[in-house]
């Protein structure tokens, strides 16, 4: 379990509401499939997931998802340009190893791509780090240091910038606290960022052969 | 979970292409009459849109389940075949036959040539997995069956299910490719070499026409006992044997021998009385040959398919390594097909398709459900 359940369910059911029917999404770090089943069974969603766990992949195959045991890192090359709608990183971004290079390819796979990821700026993580010097344990980073998943800690506010450096558009963002969606000063308050991306409109490059 | 159990079978057989037809191969030459050998388990429904074709590998027969008539073996895929197992007979009708250049029931070097009346031998046509396939898609039209659920197999059985979503899209609705690869690599062609070169430098050999003497026995025995070390891993020997001594069993020297000897021994001189060494070549000639995507790229071979595919690999097999079947899952990738890929960790090597059961059955028995019924569900159990 990665954190609360209801700020989990909350955050799958807010990139529900994110999706089109009858799309094709391609979820990366898919787990043990949560989110791809529920944009199925609601959204009749086409979906493909990717996902390093083996005993995840089990749990997958169970629901009757088609899923990829492999990593997200060298998993997304072989995609053809736009082959789905979506590109979904729920949790998962900060957590590969390059994430620059995954969500470069993830917008060149997807027409439009779904972040979300823990808010490392939290005010919570900031009263842990400022007055205690202690690495922010919150109930979206429920981890220790010594024995976590996360391999990228980042703030709404540095994905903003992110985004704004390589040109990406966000076409919306949610802020997810443990009550609800909130609106003001999200950086401090929200501990999930969830995004919606897509690629600034170029001129058609050369066909890919 | 009602497990239970095929009980006796009987091998059937099919002969079609009979004079004045033919059976043309790809290599350009034909065959006339052929015959295949093959069983079948469970029951096909009216609709008869519930038939699953298993292909077995390199030295598998049409023996998959259940027993023979006085034997206390089963067939080779027993604990995957049956109520309540992977392919479950009580939901699925499965067949199983030998494949065309074999040597259990079907037509192959061994069998006898119309021409002159003895066995073909040497004189056998150049056969391949695709052959193999167009045998069993007559057999299939014989049942009466134009979509199979699935076809399903490990190794050259994967090699085979493959071959049969390429060569006939419009009759497969799922594929099971299981510890295999879409071509082999030099280093599995040059371990089936070593295996031909000793049958061939047997002096029983006699250039394929050995079949009034015992025939190339020890060289057929030598090649086993090379494919036996390529189907373990060295963890698997390890475990099995380890450097334990047999005990009263002498060699040169007048040492014990080593289990593993003893054991590679065994399995040398038992697979001789089933095996025909002709057989052996040709097979293993027709695996080296494969290549699904026939020198294209392999994602443009799958381009257009409708069939989902389930491919599996097991992380100790080095001699299907699990990069060829990443290969096949990535062509999927780019050619957009329905897809699941699962590495199992498991010590077996190569053998692994044949004994780890309950993983594959979870993998297999779920992803049959799907093609059948093409749900998602939210709620699910390991």
């Amino acid at each position: 379990m990665r954190y609360s359940d209801s700020l989990r369910q909350m955050e799958y059911r807010t990139i529900a509401g994110l999706v089109r029917k009858e799309s094709s999404v391609l979820d990366l770090g898919c787990g043990t499939g949560d989110l791809l089943s529920l944009l199925a069974v609601e959204k009749n969603v086409r979906g493909q997931g990717i996902e390093i766990d083996e005993r995840s992949i089990y749990a997958c195959v169970a629901r009757g998802l088609s899923v990829f045991h492999g990593d997200i890192d060298s998993g997304l090359s072989e995609y053809a340009d736009k082959s789905f709608d979506y590109v979904v990183l729920c949790e998962s971004l900060q957590e590969v190893r390059h994430p620059d290079i995954v969500l470069k390819e993830a917008l060149r796979v997807g027409r439009k791509v779904i972040v979300s990821f823990p808010n490392f700026a939290h005010y919570r993580a900031r009263v842990q780090l400022f007055f205690r010097g202690r690495t922010p344990v919150t109930p979206a980073l429920p981890f220790p240091w010594y024995d976590t998943p996360n391999l990228h800690f980042l703030s709404i506010g540095d994905f903003i910038a992110y985004c704004s450096l390589r040109n990406i558009r966000i076409a919306r963002s949610t802020f997810l606290c443990e009550r609800g969606t909130i609106r003001l000063f999200p950086s401090l308050r929200a501990l999930v960022g969830i995004f919606v991306l897509s690629r600034p409109e170029t001129p058609p490059h050369p066909s890919r052969t | 979970m009602n497990e239970g159990r095929i009980g006796v079978v009987e091998t059937r057989s099919f002969t079609f292409a009979r004079p004045p037809d033919t059976f043309r191969l790809e290599c350009g030459e034909t065959l006339s009459p052929v015959t295949l050998a093959y069983e079948t388990y469970g029951h096909l429904n009216a609709q008869k849109s519930n038939a699953i074709l298993i292909l077995h590998a390199l030295s598998g027969d049409a023996h998959a389940a259940g027993f023979h008539e006085g034997e206390e073996k089963p067939g080779w895929w027993d604990e995957m075949i049956g109520p309540g197992k992977a392919f479950d007979t009580r939901t699925y009708f499965v067949i199983c036959s030998n494949v065309l250049g074999g040597c259990r029931g079907s037509t192959g070097p061994s069998s006898p040539d119309p021409s002159t009346g003895r066995p073909y031998g040497a004189r056998f046509p150049f056969i391949t997995i695709g052959d193999m396939v167009a045998a069993q898609r007559n057999l299939v039209d014989h049942l009466g069956i134009d979509s199979l659920l699935s076809v399903a197999g490990g190794s050259m059985g994967g090699m085979q299910a493959l071959q049969w979503v390429v060569k006939y899209p419009e009759r497969v609705r799922s594929a099971i490719a299981i510890a295999t690869a879409a071509r082999h690599s030099p280093q599995q062609i040059a371990f089936n070499e070593v295996g031909r070169q000793a049958i061939m430098a047997d002096p029983g050999w006699k250039d394929g026409d050995y079949y009034d003497g015992p025939g190339p026995e020890k060289g057929l025995a030598v090649a086993r006992m090379v494919g036996h070390i390529t189907y373990m891993s060295d963890r698997s020997m390890e475990e099995k044997f380890g450097r334990r001594l047999r005990e009263g069993g002498r060699c040169a020297g007048g040492r014990n021998i080593f289990e593993v000897e003893n054991y590679l021994h065994y399995r040398g001189h038992s697979f001789v009385r089933r095996f025909d060494a002709n057989s052996y070549l040709y097979i293993t000639k027709a695996m080296d040959h494969f290549d699904l995507a026939r020198g294209r790229p392999l994602w443009e071979a799958l381009r257009g398919i409708h069939a989902k595919l389930l491919v599996i690999a097991f992380r100790s097999d080095w001699l299907y390594p699990a990069y060829q079947s990443q290969e096949i899952v990535r062509a999927c990738k780019r050619a957009g097909l329905d897809a699941t890929y699962c590495e199992i960790d498991s010590t077996y090597g190569h053998d692994a398709f044949l004994v780890e059961t309950p993983q594959q059955t979870h993998l297999i028995r779920h992803f049959l459900r799907k093609v059948q019924c093409g749900q998602t569900t939210e709620a699910y159990e390991i």
